[in-house]
C-alpha cells in the first residue's frame, strides 16, 4: 500500500480523494483538506476571477495541487479560453475540463470535451476531462492526450451514487488511464464501492457541502476511499449469485 | 378596477390631464395591447401559447392536501405537482415545503449566496403604467446620467466591493437609446466582472449589440401574465404591447446572451396564476434553450412617490415563501433573486431555503449612490426613485450578515468568454 501511488500526467499523489470547493464556506476549505487528507482540490476559474474581497485562492493550503475547472464553458472554444486564463492566473498546468450546454442537469458534452482535450493537451496542460461514461468517448480522450478520464456516477449534486456503475466498470476494464469517478457520489459507502471496482480516485463536493459536519464527513470519505482501494488491491472474494456452491461439479465426468 | 392607482398632478396641462382621464376611463381610447408596433420583431415560438394555455386552465381550488402530499413525496416535481404546491391546499405544508426546498437548493448551490446591486442610469419613461413611480404622468424629478456621471456612480459602487451590476433605465427609447445603454455597459465592464441589464424589451440584433458591449444577462419582468389585466394597467406606450414583452427573453438568448430572468410583479393580478406562468415561462425556455442560465425574481408591489397606497394586497410573506419554495422544488437548477423590496428578516430567512441571490447597497433613484453610500451631500442633481425599498443594508453589512447566517457570499461566478 505504501508504494501505491495515483499517477496523473507523470505527477504522483498518495491521496485518492479529490475535493471540490465550490459549494461550502471558504473558511471550511482548510479543515476539509486536512480531514480528507486531500492533495488535489478543484476550483472554478470563473470564481477565482474575483477581485480582492476574499479570494478562494487565499484559502487553499500550500502544497495542495490546484485543479482549476472550466465550469461555465458551453463549448470547446470557451473551455480552452478558460483553461488558458487559469494558467495566467497562476493555477498551474492541471485542468479539469467541464463543458455543459444544459444548465438543468449539468451533463457534460462528450464531443466538445474531446475537442478541448486535444487542443489543451497539445499546449502542455495535464488534462482531466469530466465526461459521461461512454467507452468510445473515453478512447477518443485517450487518443486526444488526456491524463485521466473522469466519468460521472450520477448527475452533479444529486448524491445518488453509482447510477452508471456498469459503464464505469467498462471504462476501468478497458482504459489504461486513471478512471476518476466524479459527480453524484453522495456517501462514503458509494465512494468505497467505486474504489473496490478499481477506480483510481473519487471526487466529491456536494456530499461534503450538504453534510451536517463537514470535516467529519471529509474524514469518513477518506477512510472509505482507503478501504475501497485496499479491498481492490487485495482482490475481492467471489460473490455467489445463486444458492451455495455445488459439491458435485457438472464437469466431473471429464477424464482426459 | 381599483382606482387607488390613479393620481393626478397639478403640473399636467389640461390636454394631458384630459388624455390621462380618457385612457383611464375608456378602454376604447387605448391601443390594442396584443398588436405589435412598428419596428417590433416577431419571432416564431410556441412558448407563449403553452404558458398561457396552462395558466388559463389552472384552477388551484381543485387541489387537495392529498395532491400536495403526493407532490412532496415525488423525487421529481411534475407540472401537476407544481400546481398543487402553489395552491391554497399547500399552505398548511409550508414547513415541509421549506425543508424540501432547502435540500434542493443545497444540492445545486451548496451554501453560496450571490450578491449584486442595481444601478439606475435614467428614469425617463414614455409609458403610463399606473402602479409605477416612473410612469410618464407621475410628477417626479426626471434625470438621465451622462457617461461621466455613470462612471462616477460605478466607481462608488465598485469601491464598496461589489462585482456584479444590473443596469436599469426607465422605458424610453427616445431618452435612453440602445446606444446610450450600450456605452454605459462598456463602462460597467471596466469596473465590474458581471454586467446585466433590465431595460425596455429589444429586438434580437439590439440584444446582440448589447452583448458585444459586455452584457450577458437580461432581466425583463412581464408584470402580469394575464393579458387582460395587463391591458388595464399599462395604458399607453410601447410597453403596452404584451406579446412583444413576453418574447424578450427568447430574443435575448437568440442575440447571444448567456442568461435571462423572468418574473411577474406579484400583487397586480391573481398571484397564483402569475407565479405558475412565471415558472412555466422559465420551464419552457429551458427546454428550448438548455444552455441558458435562467433565473426567477419575485417582486411584490411597493409604494411609489405620490402614491403610498400601492401594496401587494393578498401576497403576504407566507404566500411569497410558498411561491419561492414551490419554484425551488419545481426548478431546482434555477437562480432565485430576492430584491430589497423585501425586509431584512425575510431575506435572511429565505436565503436559507430557496433564494440564491440578493441585492445590497440598493438605490432605485438616479445619481445618488455617493450620497447614499457616504452620507456626503451631493452637489449634482438626483432623480427620484422608482419605488421605496425595504431592506437598506449596505454591501458590507449584507456580506457580514450572510456570512454570519452560515452562508458563503459569492461576488462573481462568471467569465465573459
Amino acid at each position: 500500500m505504501k508504494d501505491d501511488k495515483l499517477v496523473i500526467g507523470g505527477h504522483e499523489f498518495s491521496s485518492r480523494f479529490i475535493l471540490g470547493s465550490g459549494k461550502y464556506s471558504l473558511s471550511l476549505i482548510e479543515a476539509a483538506v486536512k480531514y480528507a487528507g486531500a492533495e488535489i482540490i478543484t476550483l472554478a476559474v470563473r470564481r477565482t476571477n474575483s477581485k480582492d474581497h476574499e479570494n478562494i485562492l487565499d484559502y487553499i493550503p500550500k502544497g495542495v495541487t490546484l485543479l482549476p475547472n472550466t465550469s461555465g464553458a458551453r463549448n470547446a472554444d470557451e473551455a480552452v479560453r478558460i483553461a488558458r486564463l487559469a494558467r495566467e492566473l497562476g493555477c498551474g498546468d492541471f485542468v479539469k475540463i467541464e463543458i455543459m450546454r444544459d444548465t438543468k442537469y449539468l451533463l457534460p458534452d462528450n464531443q466538445e470535451t474531446v475537442r478541448a482535450t486535444e487542443i489543451l493537451a497539445k499546449e502542455g496542460f495535464v488534462v482531466m476531462p469530466y465526461m459521461y461514461p461512454d467507452l468510445n468517448t473515453a478512447r477518443d480522450l485517450v487518443n486526444a492526450g488526456a491524463a485521466s478520464v473522469m466519468p460521472l456516477a450520477s448527475p452533479i449534486g444529486s448524491n445518488k451514487g453509482l447510477a452508471t456503475k456498469d459503464f464505469i466498470q467498462i471504462l476501468i476494464d478497458e482504459i489504461d488511464l486513471p478512471i476518476i469517478v466524479d459527480a453524484g457520489i453522495g456517501r462514503p459507502s458509494q465512494a468505497c464501492e467505486a474504489m473496490e471496482m478499481g477506480a483510481a480516485a473519487v471526487m466529491s463536493n456536494t456530499a461534503l457541502a450538504t453534510a451536517g459536519d463537514l470535516p467529519a464527513m471529509a474524514e469518513a470519505f477518506k477512510q472509505a476511499i482507503e478501504a475501497g482501494r485496499k479491498a481492490y488491491l487485495a482482490g475481492l472474494g467471489r460473490v455467489l449469485t445463486r444458492g451455495a456452491a455445488p459439491s458435485d461439479t457438472l464437469t466431473g465426468f471429464l477424464h482426459d | 378596477m381599483e382606482n387607488h392607482y390613479f393620481v393626478d398632478s397639478d403640473k399636467l396641462s389640461e390636454a394631458a390631464l384630459k388624455k390621462k382621464h380618457m385612457l383611464e376611463t375608456y378602454p376604447s381610447s387605448r391601443t390594442n395591447h396584443m398588436e405589435y408596433m412598428e419596428g417590433m420583431e416577431r419571432i416564431k415560438s410556441d412558448i407563449m401559447d403553452k404558458v398561457i394555455t396552462e395558466m388559463k386552465n389552472y384552477d388551484y381550488s381543485q387541489y387537495t392536501a392529498r395532491d400536495v402530499n403526493a407532490a412532496l413525496n415525488h423525487d421529481t416535481c411534475t407540472v401537476e405537482d407544481f400546481k398543487a404546491l402553489l395552491s391554497p391546499a399547500a399552505e398548511p405544508f409550508l414547513e415541509r415545503m421549506a425543508q424540501k426546498a432547502k435540500l434542493e437548493t443545497q444540492k445545486h448551490f451548496g451554501n453560496t449566496v450571490y450578491l449584486f446591486t442595481p444601478l439606475y442610469i435614467a428614469n425617463y419613461c414614455e409609458n403610463y403604467c399606473v402602479y409605477c413611480g416612473f410612469n410618464c404622468y407621475n410628477d417626479i424629478k426626471r434625470m438621465k446620467l451622462n457617461m461621466e456621471q455613470i462612471e462616477h456612480e460605478m466607481k462608488v459602487i465598485a469601491d464598496s466591493g461589489m462585482e456584479e451590476i444590473l443596469i436599469l433605465t426607465g422605458e424610453s427609447r427616445a431618452q435612453s437609446s440602445v446606444e446610450y445603454i450600450g456605452e454605459a455597459c462598456k463602462l460597467a465592464r471596466k469596473y465590474f466582472r458581471m454586467v446585466g441589464v433590465e431595460v425596455y424589451p429589444l429586438n434580437t440584433d439590439e440584444y446582440k449589440y448589447l452583448h458585444e458591449c459586455g452584457v450577458d444577462y437580461v432581466t425583463v419582468f412581464q408584470e402580469t401574465y394575464d393579458s387582460d389585466r395587463y391591458e388595464q394597467l399599462h395604458l399607453m406606450g410601447h410597453k403596452r404591447v404584451w406579446p412583444y414583452r413576453f418574447e424578450a427573453q427568447e430574443r435575448a438568448l437568440m442575440g447571444g446572451m448567456r442568461g435571462i430572468a423572468c418574473s411577474a410583479l406579484l400583487g397586480l393580478s391573481d398571484f397564483r396564476k402569475d407565479a405558475l406562468a412565471s415558472a412555466l415561462h422559465v420551464y419552457y425556455l429551458q427546454r428550448k434553450y438548455p444552455q441558458a442560465e435562467i433565473s426567477l425574481s419575485c417582486p411584490r408591489l411597493r409604494p411609489i412617490i405620490n402614491n403610498d397606497e400601492i401594496n401587494p394586497l393578498d401576497v403576504h410573506e407566507k404566500q411569497l415563501c410558498q411561491i419561492l419554495c414551490a419554484y425551488r422544488i419545481f426548478l431546482p437548477f434555477c437562480g432565485i433573486t430576492v430584491s430589497s423590496r423585501e425586509s431584512e428578516t425575510f431575506r435572511n430567512g429565505i436565503v436559507k431555503i430557496a433564494a440564491t441571490k440578493v441585492s445590497a447597497g440598493v438605490s432605485t433613484g438616479i445619481g445618488d449612490h455617493e450620497s447614499k453610500y457616504t452620507g456626503k451631500e451631493s452637489e449634482a442633481a438626483e432623480g427620484d426613485e422608482q419605488f421605496e425599498i425595504n431592506d437598506r443594508r449596505s454591501f458590507d453589512k449584507m456580506y457580514k450578515d450572510m456570512s454570519s447566517e452560515g452562508l458563503q457570499p459569492v461576488l462573481n461566478d462568471y467569465l465573459y468568454v
